[in-house]
């Protein structure tokens, strides 16, 4: 009796959690290993594998990234264009996701964290179409303005980068008020008291206290944020007209439009590569931050 | 356990494919909205011959190849455009068709029929269907008085309200057309570029597809652009806009789409009767006044159109016809040639 309970108590913890973990890792496997190795194949090869046409293993792809400057142009843009969007939801959603953790109480607080989160329940392509409404001349947005202002102004914002970074910081936001405001939230009340009582300004608070100790949610919403942004081309292709060209709209191109599968999962590698790397040299001041 | 499933769903997924490809069907393939997938017409020949047409689609020509080299024996049409006809033919992928047994085939322009594009070894790889132009159409209500000149484009009175589709090979071609160039041939691609470059901030955005050129007018946000002859009459007839297409002076694009029979067809029988069915004046007529289309192959065809429908009088113009710079294929080489300098000028004119 007590051999056996002293072996149930030894079982190691990998063996007890095998039987959880396993339906999430071979779905894992099946979804995301496979197709993504599959793209890793692909990259290599000299012309699409089973198209019937002859092909071979290359490293042509990757060379046709530094054949010309426009890759390396456009992943700046591209790099560029996830910089501001960060930003911009940095600072439109961290004061909404303090007054959520710190102010709200109760119903209200549900109510609003709600309306956060609604973006999310609209399919993405509904919302970029939406804003294109709002934005355009003669759209909702200028309507009302001239409606209401006693000058005529004209506002099309249609078809420019700002049209991008306003869809994108739309679509992005609620990541960074979800990641800000379990950080936020985690911050013990009496400590901001205490410093109060000992006499700091509500800019000393938030500068020494609040943000330091929301910072890693703030990291982690960036990071979430950033990602998927330089990669992104639905966004650039409606809402940014000639100037929506990015490293994402030229990948999709070569999937959709030339049926290169190639040289379109190369960039996308070159892409993930270039990610990695900015991590990576990012990961000593976010681990010093956290 | 689960790759087993995987398996036999595979499985079943091709013998469901295989089966549906009985005699009787004709698969066509084909652009989506492009004629052959017109319920009423697809109603007409089924009732007519007793044979059931399904329809699949492509976004692009290479999407198009691709699908006849991995499903041989599935299709029984497709529709390939004449610049495409020699690669077809050369990777074996459609077969020759014996014209006798298409009665309507004998009305086809004899320029058309005997298209060195669509006939190799003397024997027919492709029955000329519609063709059309690509060039400009402009919005009525931005002009007092249609615009005969490609300059237009270039116009400062337009700028921030022209559009261009985000295609490499239209681009360059229209770049070769504007400079005065064989668009087959293009010996000065400088000067092409530097047309497209000074081009390029006139332009409020890029089109893709006939909806979104559509919409733009709709909303009045262009006055011109680059548009196909088809999609043009399509957006007058069908949608009500105030669109006219401009065959301008210095020239335009043509382009010749063509049915072929896929090699291993199960039913060339039917196929052939679909490819008929296709070039008949009845089903030309309707198509055109239902919903407009491109020019018919078929000179009868067009002969029985209203005498002022756009694609007799504009089109069967001979002083147009002169004018209009045929399309011939286009090597691998060249095309990705065009779509590397077509990025290069998007990127570096931002």
């Amino acid at each position: 009796m007590s051999g056996q309970s002293v072996s149930m108590g030894r079982r190691s913890p990998a063996k007890a959690a095998a039987p959880l973990l396993l339906p999430a890792y071979l779905w894992l496997i099946v979804a995301i290993f496979l197709p993504l190795s599959a793209m890793v194949f692909f990259s290599f090869a000299s012309d699409m594998p089973f198209s019937g046409k002859p092909w071979s293993l290359t490293l042509s792809n990757y060379a046709e990234f530094f054949s010309s400057s426009v890759y390396a142009t456009l992943l700046l843009s591209s790099f560029r264009l996830a910089l501001e969007v960060t930003l911009w939801c940095v600072l439109l959603g961290f004061p909404a996701a303090y007054v959520l953790a710190k102010v709200f109480k109760g119903r209200t607080r549900e109510a609003v964290f709600l309306l956060v989160i609604l973006p999310f329940w609209s399919n993405g392509l509904v919302r970029i179409f939406s804003w294109a409404m709002v934005l355009r001349s003669g759209g909702i947005l200028d309507t009302a303005l001239n409606a209401v202002l006693p000058f005529k102004i004209n506002i099309d914002l249609m078809y420019s980068y700002p049209a991008v970074i306003i869809g994108l910081v739309h679509s992005y936001v609620p990541y960074i008020v979800l990641t800000c405001y379990l950080s936020l939230q985690a911050i013990d009340d009496s400590i901001i008291e205490a410093a109060r009582s000992l006499g700091a300004s509500r800019l000393t608070i938030l500068k020494r206290l609040i943000i330091p100790l929301a910072l890693p949610g703030i990291l982690a919403g960036s990071v979430l944020v950033f990602v998927p942004v330089i990669g992104s081309f639905m966004e650039p292709r409606i809402l940014g007209g000639r100037t929506g060209t990015f490293y994402g709209t030229v990948i999709e191109d070569q999937f959709v439009a030339v049926f290169n599968w190639p040289l379109g999962a190369a960039l996308s590698f070159i892409l993930l590569a270039v990610v990695l790397i900015i991590l990576a040299a990012a990961s000593p001041i976010m681990r010093r931050a956290t | 356990m689960k790759t087993y499933s995987l398996l036999v769903a595979a499985a079943s997924v091709t013998l469901l494919m295989q089966s549906s490809a009985l005699a009787g069907d004709v698969h066509v393939l084909n652009w989506k909205g492009y004629g052959t997938d017109e319920s009423w017409a697809v109603e007409a020949f089924e009732k007519a011959t007793g044979h059931k047409v399904i329809n699949d689609y492509f976004n692009s020509e290479q999407e198009m190849l691709t699908k006849l080299r991995t499903n041989p024996g599935l299709y029984d049409v497709v529709m390939i455009n004449a610049a495409f006809n020699d690669q077809a033919t050369a990777e074996g992928l459609i077969q020759p068709i014996d014209v006798s047994k298409i009665p309507n085939a004998a009305d086809i322009g004899e320029e058309k029929a005997a298209s060195p594009m669509l006939n190799h070894d003397g024997k027919v790889y492709g029955v000329p269907w519609v063709w059309g132009l690509t060039s400009i159409a402009v919005n009525d209500k931005s002009f007092d008085e249609t615009p005969t000149s490609i300059q237009v484009m270039w116009d400062e009175a337009h700028k921030g309200r022209v559009t261009l589709r985000d295609d490499a090979l239209e681009a360059i071609q229209f770049g070769a057309i504007a400079s005065g160039q064989n668009i087959n041939d293009i010996k000065d691609m400088d000067a092409v570029k530097a047309k497209l470059t000074s081009l390029i901030p006139q332009i409020k955005t890029f089109w893709g597809s006939e909806n979104d050129w559509n919409q733009m007018v709709a909303a009045n946000q262009i006055d011109v652009g680059t548009y196909w002859s088809g999609s043009a009459s399509r957006a007058k007839k069908n949608f009500n806009l105030p669109v006219t297409f401009v065959v301008p002076e210095e020239g335009a694009v043509g382009w010749l789409d063509a049915l072929s029979i896929p090699k291993d067809s199960k039913n060339v029988e039917g196929a052939e009767a679909f490819i008929n069915y296709m070039i008949d004046p009845a089903f030309y007529t309707e198509w055109d006044e239902k919903v407009g289309a491109p020019v018919s192959a078929n000179l009868k065809a067009v002969a029985a159109l209203p005498e002022d429908a756009f694609n007799r009088k504009v089109m069967g113009d001979p002083k147009v016809a002169e004018r209009i710079q045929f399309q011939a294929p286009v090597s691998d080489a060249d095309r990705e040639a065009y779509l590397k300098i077509w990025q290069e000028l998007k990127v570096n004119v931002q």
